[in-house]
């Protein structure tokens, strides 16, 4: 038995429409099923606060707060990169003492500064239905599942971003004055430049990983795949710039178009150059058709084929873990063959599944090690017990 | 609510100490308990000590450093090289400074970073006062921005770099780079990057 990254007991408290839960998993894949509104996202979701960020919703904290309970709770067990470790996060509201509502998050029981920690211990990929409209969709759905990728591979991403998105705050704020200090602007646009060439240089880092997994299958010496090999660049003119030359002199570039566009800025009040604009471009291989070209059904197998590349990559630079992945509503939505094509790569990733779905049939195939629960109102029972 | 445990008086000190930095309430109680066990060692000097200083703290008048004296004891002390600037953010950074024993020389205290969003401009730091103090007839030669790596505090070191540039004398900053005792691998690529940059002949 290889090592696996793995859930092997959940916890969850006050947590969405669970009110208690704990789950004993294993170190198996785990398939909930269940009427719509039972709570199988909620679970999905709670897993995913054990990666760093948001989840895989993006909600506010305080929404994931149970009716009624004073905050939410979630604790895990699990099999990780460095052996087993425990994790925690919690979240209570404001109570009104002046004490601030706030995240916390543990790991073997000792507090930590953020969510980013998390990242050294676990890698959780998640696709949702919200996804589906990725392709079609704002550019900005598409640049943040891009920085998820990126994350994946580098957990110091979103210390860069946010450096970034803070430097870039700071600029337009003083832009918006009408006498903005010249020396000041310039004192930023350095900081903006050196950030967002890191910014964008981890993009293409990543983009070109994936390439290997997701790319040609010819070029990438791979087993045919039932999903569709894809084409993926990062647009963008920061990344032109870095692809061109070598990164300091992207940099000196990059300020200057930042300089240079002062005026522009201010009038548009944000600013319009930088990779906060950059959009990630897929285009179905085989069809040669940009994905948001696509029918659905196909831009649903190109996303698929996206997150298990991406799976395959992680794994590969994770120590051989695969990580752990949460496909929500994913087997509705795909032909019987395509089905068993899903369920047989998720065997070859090896690593731990959770998925979801309202028909207990559409898991014929989904491998013997995986468990099927059924979940009903914020209760959970494996099937046929 | 919680029943009460003990008389205001003790409330409140609890109330004063869960409010310094690094105590939450749980310290605080045990601070607390610490002081009040020990009246006439810890207490009472305490209390002395906190009246004095609440009496006789000032800011420095010429680097903004903190004292009892105004000018402050490094501003006057002729041993140091008045020929060196050594630009901080805050009063803690000089000290840790002065600890590591890095440098001989007289410091400036910000008392911040430029931030747009927070409405902390130029004039709002002690940046006029560091300009006069290089001016025409001034012994510096060197000023040293040795201010924090985030985004703010490097903006702030771009802006006075500009600031400085007409004047006769030399702006340098602090390295970026590989920790002492540090391994290559276990660094992130701006770090790793910035100390390829600024990396120098043996």
């Amino acid at each position: 038995m290889t090592a696996t990254l793995a859930v092997n007991r959940i916890t969850l408290t006050g947590f969405r429409n669970y009110a208690q839960l704990r789950l004993d998993t294993g170190a198996g894949s785990v398939v909930l099923t269940g009427p719509n509104g039972a709570g199988k996202t909620n679970l999905l979701e709670a897993v995913s606060l054990l990666a760093p960020g948001r989840g895989l919703r993006g909600a506010p904290f305080d929404e994931l707060v149970r009716q009624g309970d004073a905050g939410w709770a979630v604790a895990a067990e699990l099999e990780a990169a460095t052996g087993p470790v425990k994790l925690g996060t919690a979240y209570s509201l404001s109570d009104g003492t002046g004490e601030a509502a706030g995240r916390q998050v543990t790991v073997d029981g000792l507090a930590q500064k953020g969510s980013g920690s998390l990242g050294h211990h676990t890698r959780i990929l998640w696709l949702t239905p919200a996804m589906d409209r990725l392709f079609a969709g704002p550019a900005s759905d598409r640049r943040r599942f891009l920085d998820r990728l990126v994350l994946a591979f580098d957990p110091d991403h979103s210390t860069r971003v946010l450096g970034f998105e803070k430097a870039m705050r700071e600029r337009n704020r003083l832009l918006a004055e009408p006498h903005a200090d010249a020396s000041w602007l310039s004192g930023l646009e350095v900081e903006l430049a050196a950030r967002g060439v890191a910014v964008a240089a981890a993009r293409l880092a990543a983009i070109d990983t994936l390439r290997g997994y997701a790319g040609k299958p010819t070029e990438s010496g791979g087993k045919p795949s039932h999903f569709p090999w894809v084409m993926l660049t990062c647009e963008g003119e920061v990344e032109s710039l870095i692809l061109a030359m070598p990164a300091v002199q992207a940099e000196d570039q990059y300020r200057k178009m930042l300089h240079d566009s002062r005026r522009a800025d201010a009038g548009a009040g944000r600013t319009l150059i930088g990779p906060h604009r950059s959009d990630l471009s897929v285009t179905h291989g085989p069809k040669d058709m940009p994905a948001r070209l696509c029918s659905t059904g196909e831009q649903k197998a190109l996303l698929i084929g996206i997150v298990l590349a991406h799976a395959r990559a992680v794994k590969a630079g994770f120590g051989g873990l695969a990580p752990i992945l949460l496909l929500d509503e994913v087997a509705a939505h795909l032909d019987a063959g395509r089905r068993h094509g899903l369920y047989g790569e998720l065997e070859g990733l090896g690593g731990q599944v959770w998925m979801t779905g309202t028909d207990r049939s559409l898991f014929e195939g989904a491998g013997p090690g995986a468990t099927i629960y059924d979940v009903n109102h914020g209760a959970i029972a494996v099937h046929g017990s | 609510m919680s029943r009460r445990i003990t008389g205001p008086e003790i409330e409140r000190l609890i109330q004063l100490l869960a409010r310094l930095p690094g105590l939450g309430p749980r310290s605080a109680r045990r601070a607390a308990l610490h002081l009040v066990k020990n009246r006439e060692k810890l207490l009472g000097p305490l209390a002395a000590s906190l009246k004095e200083t609440e009496e006789k703290v000032l800011v420095c008048s010429s680097c903004g450093g903190i004292d009892t004296v105004d000018p402050c004891t490094i501003c006057t002390d002729d041993r140091r090289d008045a020929s060196i600037i050594c630009v901080v953010e805050e009063v803690g950074d000089l000290w840790a400074l002065e600890r590591a024993g890095a440098l001989n020389a007289l410091y400036h205290v910000l008392g911040g970073t430029l931030s747009a969003i927070e409405g902390v401009g130029p004039d709002d730091l002690n940046i006029p006062s560091l300009i006069s103090r290089c001016g025409p007839g001034s012994p510096v030669k060197e000023v040293i921005i040795a201010v924090n790596a985030t985004v703010e505090g490097q903006a702030t070191a771009h802006y006075i770099t500009d600031r400085l540039k007409d004047f006769d004398l030399t702006v340098s900053r602090l390295a970026h780079g590989v920790p002492v005792g540090g391994e290559l691998d276990y660094l992130d690529e701006g770090t790793l990057s910035a100390a390829m940059r600024q990396r120098r002949p043996f």
